[in-house]
């Protein structure tokens, strides 16, 4: 009775199909287990060791795990609103609206919503835990600048989606946000120096080609803007946010672990 | 000998790990370790959880996928009344929007696809030939004249006849095209009553 099966669970084991998925094999020794973790995309950003304080919810709050979770949250939930959502301007606040009323757990979008709002507060709690246990000392000088970009990339996400919805609150949010960009030091129309940049009297940066006038795509805030914003928000800050995240969590690991009580 | 007497001595020996419980329980800060029993039990809880957990999640992202609101096209309009239509003819009125043709014979009056069962192509009607003319490959369809079915193949490639919609007579006397309702005359449907209307 049994044979047949250590047979079959054998020829499972040896099979070319499981060697070639799990390369290292049954982890029965601590080797094993070491090059498991070290084979593994996922695992390998993880320190392999971690201190009890590092699991100590009173000296990190959690803080930089549940900002990740958060993202995690984020990206499940706008992947399935990107499902509905289209960014124009015909579409773009029916289809929000449409997303809370018309589909089943069109709470997504509340979520996502409650999500960004959530991540914003706990990346700067993070921030805020990091610097009152002076954990940005060296060695973990570079991950905390690492870090700081990561907090600017939380703002753009937050402020590139603060548009999407489409409405009055959007749109004046942008208007205000995106004319803080005039202002830009050399690169904003209205900002100081800028007028120092000129080629025999013709000025290099003017409202066509100034600071604002990139980020929206236009002088006003218009179809072409909600479209520049969708592609930031959903396309290229979160891969860029992807890879300094990656870097972030690898770093943890290589400036030895998380930062515990002296 | 004196190995094993080693060995006998080291077993009366706390190991480090014992003095370190010891020490622990002296400290007052023991906390016994999880049991088989109590390990089993939390573990099971926890795959019940997480299985819970994940099958719920996974069945909200099934509903979410389904909309409430389905934007497709009307697939019924309305088409006039029976004498707007004179025996024997073919009507292109609905053709473009609509993609049907709507044909009265002397006995009945059909909607007709006008999607050739060949490639898909759009035919021609042709008043002279009294024939659907497919412009592609050159299927041919029979026109309403006594002795054939309209819309049945007769040349060219096209290998059945062109379907016919679900056609009813309103109350307030106007005609109705349901294209979500095909009737096939392979299958036998062209006798069906809401295949035609009978004039």
């Amino acid at each position: 009775m049994l044979n047949p099966l250590r047979n079959l669970k054998k020829n499972i084991e040896e099979s070319q199909i499981t060697k070639s998925i799990f390369r290292v094999g049954i982890p029965n020794t601590d080797r094993k287990r070491v090059l498991i973790m070290l084979g593994n995309v996922f695992l390998h950003l993880h320190p392999t060791k971690v201190k009890t304080s590092g699991v100590k919810l009173r000296y990190t709050w959690c803080a930089g795990g549940l900002s990740f979770f958060l993202f995690l949250v984020l990206t499940l939930t706008g992947v399935l609103l990107m499902f509905y959502y289209r960014p124009t301007v015909d579409f773009a606040y029916t289809d929000m609206v449409d997303i809370r009323e018309e589909v089943p757990f069109g709470i997504m979008r509340e979520m996502h919503r409650w999500a960004a709002h959530a991540m914003v507060i706990m990346v700067m709690l993070h921030m805020f835990r990091v610097f009152m246990t002076g954990s940005y000392k060296p060695p973990r000088e570079f991950n905390w600048v690492i870090g700081v970009v990561l907090l600017v990339l939380t703002f753009l996400l937050s402020f590139t989606g603060y548009l999407l919805p489409w409405d009055q609150l959007a749109i004046w949010a942008i208007t205000v946000g995106s004319n803080m960009a005039k202002a830009t030091p050399f690169l904003g129309a209205g900002g100081p120096g800028s007028e120092l940049l000129q080629i025999g009297g013709i000025p290099l940066i003017h409202s066509s080609d100034d600071a604002r006038f990139l980020l929206l795509g236009s002088k006003e805030i218009g179809g072409i803007t909600l479209n520049r914003f969708y592609v930031l928000h959903c396309i290229l800050l979160p891969l860029v946010a992807i890879v300094f995240m990656a870097v972030h969590f690898w770093r943890i690991r290589k400036d030895g672990g998380i930062s515990g009580p002296m | 000998m004196a190995q094993a007497q080693q060995e006998n001595d080291a077993g009366k020996q706390p190991s480090q790990r014992e003095q370190a419980i010891a020490q622990l329980k002296a400290d007052g800060v023991w906390k016994a370790p999880l049991d088989r029993r109590k390990f089993i039990t939390t573990a099971a809880a926890g795959w019940v959880i997480f299985a819970a957990a994940f099958g719920g999640l996974s069945a909200i992202l099934a509903a979410f996928m389904a909309p409430r609101l389905d934007f497709t096209k009307a697939q019924k309009f309305r088409a006039g009344v029976p004498d707007e239509y004179s025996n024997d003819s073919v009507s292109e009125q609905f053709k473009n929007t609509e993609k049907v043709w709507i044909v009265r014979t002397t006995e009945k009056i059909l909607a007709i696809s006008t999607v050739c069962t060949h490639l898909g192509c759009t035919p021609n009607w042709s008043e002279n030939e009294m024939k659907f003319k497919c412009p592609c490959h050159g299927s041919g369809f029979y026109g309403p004249r006594p002795g054939v079915e309209p819309g049945v193949n007769f040349e060219g490639p096209a290998p059945t006849p062109l379907p016919r919609f679900k056609i009813t007579l309103a109350d307030d006397g106007q005609l109705t095209v349901d294209k979500s309702q095909m009737f096939f005359k392979e299958k036998g449907e062209w006798s069906n009553p809401e295949s035609f209307v009978a004039v």
